[in-house]
C-alpha cells in the first residue's frame, strides 16, 4: 500500500559492498567501548546481585555464598502482598494510561490540523520540570479539604470508591487510588507517543474508503483504526506497565504503609535494613516475573518486533 | 438530542483535552504554588500571593548546589553516552558482524527492566568493590542507562540513510574520514541530537537509580525527595517552572526559525 504524501520508493540499493580488508575491525572497535560499558555496569552486576541473594551473614561478620535458595521463598512469603500490589497497581494505571491517551493520541494524528506541533509540545513539555516536583503537587492537587476531594465526596464517588477498597474513609490521599493516579500521571507520555507513532502512520484514506463502504465510526474504529494501531498499544503498555511495577517514588510520596509496592521494599531493605540477600531476591523475582509476562504478552499480541 | 450528537461528534477532542488537561495540571499548580508564602515547612497549601521565592531562588542552602552538580552529571553523562551509543548505532547499520543478536539484546535488556532492578544490581556491584559511593558512580549508572536510548535514536535515523549518499562521495573520491565527516555525521546528525536531548533529559531528572549510588551526594532529584520528607521550600517550584518555561521558549523559538528558513526556501 503505497501512501500519497510518501514520495514513491526509488530503486533499491545495491546491497553488495565491495570487501575490504581494512574495514573488518572497524564494526568490533565501534562497539567495543559502548559494550564493555554495558557489560561491566548492567550485566556484571546482575551476576553479583544473583550471587548476593544466595549468601547468608550479617553486615558485621561479612556475607559468604552458601547457596541459600531459602531466602528466595522466605522473601515471596513475607512480602507477595506487596508483589501483587505492584501488578494491580502498575496494571491499573497501564488500563487507565490507554483509556486517557488513546483520545489524546488520536485527536493529534488526526484532528488536531495546525494545532498539532502545539499539543506535541504540551505533552512532552512537563518532562522538563523535575517527576518528583510534579508528582508533589498531586498532594495540593488531592489535598483532604482541596476542590477535587470535596467534589468528589458531594457526587457520592468516594462512597463508591472506599467500599471497592481503593480509598479510605472521605480522603484520596494516602489511599491507592492517590497511587494510580500518580503512575497513570507520571507514565502517561509514555503511552501517548508510541500511540501517536503508530497512529500516525495509518493512511487517511483508509477511513474514507470505510466511510464509503457504509461502516459507522465506531465500526471504522473498531475494524480498521484500532488493529492498525496495535504496535503503538503494546509498546505503549509495556512502556507504562513495566516502569510503573517497580516504582517507588508514587507509593512513598503519595501513599501510606497500606500501599508499598515491592519497590519500596528493595529499597527500604536496600538503603535502610541493609539486609542485601533479601533486597537482591526480591529484585530478582520483580526482573524475572516482569520478564515472563512481558514475553506472553508480546507473545499473545503478536508482535515480535518491537526494537 | 442535538447536544448529544455533538457530543458524539466531538468526543475524541473533548476526552484528549481532558487528558492534555490531566498531564498539564500539576505543572499549572507547580507554577501558581511558586509564588505561595507558606505557613509551615511545607508548600502545599495556598496562603498568599508573595515573589519572595522569585527573588531569592538560591535562598535555601544547598539547593542550587545540587542544581549544578545534576546539571554537571547530565552533561558528563550525555557525551559519553551520545559518543558510545552513535558508535555502536553506526556499527550495528552499517556492518555485519558475528553475535549481532547477542549485542541487541545487550542493548535492549537496560530498557526493559525496571529502574530499581538495575539500581539495586548496581549498588550490590559496587559494594562487593568497595567503591565509594559519589560523583563517579551516579555518572557510571547514568552513563549506563542512557547509552541504550541514545543507540535507538541514532540508528532510527541511520537506518533511513541512503548508502548511494556515501558510495556516491566514495565515488567523486572523498576518502573514508572525508565521507564521515562531511556526508555521514550531517546527514545523522538530527539522530544524535534527538539522542542525545534524550539522554540530557533523563540523567538530569533520574531519582531512582541515583536514590541507590549517590551514597551522600545530593543532585537535584535528590535534593527534592528529601525535601519532602523535611519540608519543602517554595524555591523548588520556582525552579521547576523556570524549567518548564525555558523548554518551552527554546522549542518555540526553534519552531518559529525553522518556519521562517522554509519560508524562505518556498
Amino acid at each position: 500500500m503505497a501512501t500519497v504524501t510518501e514520495a514513491p520508493p526509488l530503486a533499491p540499493a545495491p546491497e553488495k559492498k565491495p570487501p575490504r580488508k581494512r574495514g573488518r575491525w572497524t564494526p568490533y572497535l565501534l562497539l567495543l567501548p559502548g559494550l564493555a560499558w554495558l557489560f561491566v555496569f548492567f550485566a556484571l552486576p546482575m551476576v553479583y546481585q544473583a550471587s548476593t541473594s544466595i549468601q547468608t551473614g550479617s553486615l558485621e561478620q561479612g556475607y559468604e555464598v552458601t547457596w541459600h535458595f531459602s531466602t528466595y521463598w522466605d522473601a515471596l512469603t513475607e512480602y507477595y502482598p506487596q508483589f501483587l500490589r505492584s501488578v494491580l497497581y502498575a496494571g491499573s494505571a497501564t488500563v487507565l494510561c490507554l483509556l486517557l491517551g488513546y483520545p489524546l493520541a488520536y485527536l493529534i494524528a488526526f484532528r488536531a490540523g495546525r494545532w498539532r506541533n502545539l499539543i506535541m509540545i504540551l505533552v512532552i513539555a512537563p518532562f522538563f520540570t523535575s517527576f518528583l516536583i510534579r508528582t508533589l503537587a498531586w498532594k495540593t492537587i488531592l489535598a483532604d479539604n482541596g476542590p477535587v476531594v470535596e467534589a468528589l465526596n458531594t457526587l457520592h464517588v468516594l462512597d463508591v470508591t472506599s467500599w471497592l477498597g481503593m480509598t479510605v474513609g472521605d480522603r484520596v490521599l494516602a489511599t491507592p487510588l492517590a497511587v494510580v493516579c500518580g503512575l497513570t500521571y507520571n507514565f502517561l507520555p509514555f503511552m501517548i507517543l508510541p500511540l501517536y507513532t503508530s497512529l500516525e502512520r495509518i493512511d487517511p484514506r483508509l477511513h474514507e474508503a470505510a466511510n464509503d463502504l457504509y461502516a459507522k465510526p465506531s465500526t471504522t474504529f473498531r475494524k480498521v483504526t484500532f488493529p492498525l494501531s496495535m504496535p503503538g498499544v503494546v509498546s505503549g503498555t509495556l512502556l507504562t506497565f513495566i516502569p510503573a511495577a517497580g516504582d517507588y517514588v508514587n507509593a512513598d510520596l503519595l501513599g501510606s504503609t497500606d500501599t508499598r509496592m515491592i519497590g519500596n521494599v528493595i529499597q527500604s531493605q536496600f538503603l535502610r535494613i541493609l539486609d542485601y540477600p533479601t533486597a537482591a531476591a526480591l529484585s530478582f523475582i520483580l526482573m524475572f516475573a516482569i520478564l515472563i509476562m512481558v514475553t506472553l504478552y508480546i507473545r499473545k499480541s503478536g508482535t515480535e518486533d518491537l526494537v | 438530542m442535538a447536544f448529544v450528537n455533538w457530543l458524539k461528534r466531538h468526543f475524541v477532542v473533548i476526552a484528549g483535552l481532558f487528558t492534555l488537561g490531566y498531564l498539564l495540571l500539576p505543572n499549572v499548580i507547580v507554577t501558581i504554588f511558586s509564588f505561595n508564602d507558606p505557613k509551615g515547612r511545607f508548600n502545599y497549601e495556598w496562603q498568599k500571593f508573595s515573589t519572595d521565592a522569585w527573588t531569592d531562588p538560591c535562598g535555601v542552602s544547598g539547593l542550587c548546589d545540587s542544581l549544578t552538580l545534576s546539571l554537571q552529571i547530565a552533561l558528563w553523562a550525555t557525551l559519553a553516552a551520545t559518543l558510545l551509543g552513535a558508535m555502536i548505532a553506526f556499527a550495528l547499520v552499517r556492518y555485519r558482524f558475528r553475535a549481532r543478536g547477542a549485542v541487541n539484546s545487550l542493548i535492549f535488556l537496560p530498557m526493559a527492566m525496571p529502574e530499581v532492578v538495575m539500581a539495586a544490581s548496581l549498588l550490590t556491584l559496587f559494594l562487593n568493590m568497595g567503591i565509594q559511593l559519589g560523583f563517579w558512580t551516579i555518572l557510571i549508572a547514568h552513563i549506563m542507562f542512557c547509552l541504550s536510548f541514545v543507540v535507538i535514536a541514532v540508528k532510527a535515523r541511520v537506518m533511513s540513510m541512503d548508502p548511494r549518499l556515501e558510495q556516491a562521495a566514495q565515488d567523486l573520491y572523498a576518502g573514508p574520514v572525508q565521507t564521515f565527516l562531511r556526508v555521514t555525521l550531517p546527514i545523522a546528525a538530527p539522530g544524535i541530537a534527538a539522542g542525545a536531548l534524550l539522554a540530557f533529559a533523563l540523567s538530569f531528572d533520574d531519582f531512582i537509580i541515583t536514590n541507590f549510588n549517590a551514597g551522600s551526594t545530593v543532585t537535584f532529584p535528590m535534593f527534592v525527595w528529601g525535601s519532602a520528607q523535611r519540608g519543602t521550600p517554595v524555591q523548588i517550584n520556582v525552579i521547576g517552572t523556570a524549567m518548564f518555561v525555558i523548554a518551552v521558549l527554546l522549542v518555540l523559538v526553534s519552531m518559529l526559525i525553522s518556519n521562517r528558513r522554509n519560508k524562505q526556501k518556498a
